[in-house]
């Protein structure tokens, strides 16, 4: 099989927009549905997408997704110019946040963003600066099938 | 059951127009934590939810919900309802809760899992 790069496209992501929250990894979802990846592989790599996507919307200024796939595997890397996280650790932990009242009235802190990346991803990789910002790498290998 | 006999046994209201409701329903996950839904849902089951701002659409669409239900006799802001029928999620309303409309749906066979 084909190991190169198919495809490969970037899109940017505001800071602070609320409004417009997961629209990107709805795009990332369409995108690679057409590439005809197989549908459980790209529900995995969409999830993964919006938890990172909503991260750098209620933390960070803005952010970078880049998006890229083969047969065989879907990578996407956030990165962005934000507070960075203070210990990565803590954060994997299910339940905690550090999201304001505002963003737990919409329904956000439920400090499930991280280990659900976690469950949705192959490989994962975050490394983070305090007050510079945080990258993810995040792999999603597609030939392993989960419900 | 299908969306539109949903509609029709429990009389929801149909805010998302123009959207195919021929999806058969399977199972339910009610909840207002956007990443709670996101870790427990499953495609094609219904979301009950009291949210009603346009990042609902994201999840149900990246989840392959169903359908998101709108309980309390709560109502979508206009953007969520742009965003709903951009993205094909269908949106429904009830003035039942949460509890009370998840209790009728088990009646009728729609379960958790």
């Amino acid at each position: 099989m084909n190991r190169e790069i198919v495809f490969r496209q970037k899109f940017e992501i505001q800071g602070g927009d609320f409004s417009r929250g997961g629209e990107v990894s709805c795009e990332v979802k369409n995108l690679l549905k057409e590439l005809g990846l197989p549908a459980p592989s790209v529900r995995r790599a969409a999830i993964a997408s919006y938890e990172a996507e909503m991260n750098v919307i209620m933390y960070a200024e803005h952010g970078v997704l880049d998006l890229s796939a083969t047969p065989l595997k879907i990578r996407i890397v956030i990165e962005d110019s934000g507070p960075g996280i203070e210990d990565i650790e803590l954060a994997m932990n299910e339940g905690y946040s550090t999201a304001t009242p505002e963003m737990r009235e919409l329904g956000f802190g439920a400090g499930m963003g991280l280990s659900n990346i976690k469950k949705n991803t192959d490989e994962l990789e975050i490394t983070s600066e305090i007050g510079k910002g945080t990258r993810l790498t995040m792999v999603v290998l597609t030939e392993r099938h989960q419900p | 059951m299908n969306l539109a006999e949903l509609i029709e046994r429990f009389d929801l209201k149909v805010f998302s127009k123009g959207l195919e409701l021929t999806r058969t329903i399977g199972g339910g996950y009610a909840g207002d934590l956007l990443s709670d839904v996101i870790a427990h849902g499953q495609k094609d089951q219904l979301w009950i939810t009291i949210q009603v701002h346009p990042n609902i659409v994201a999840v149900a669409a990246l989840k392959e919900l169903a359908a998101v239900v709108l309980v309390n006799g709560r109502e979508p802001a206009a953007e969520t309802v742009a965003r709903a029928e951009k993205e094909r999620v269908p949106i429904f309303g009830t003035s039942l809760s949460a509890f009370e409309f998840s209790g009728r749906l088990y009646g009728q066979g729609i379960k958790g899992s």
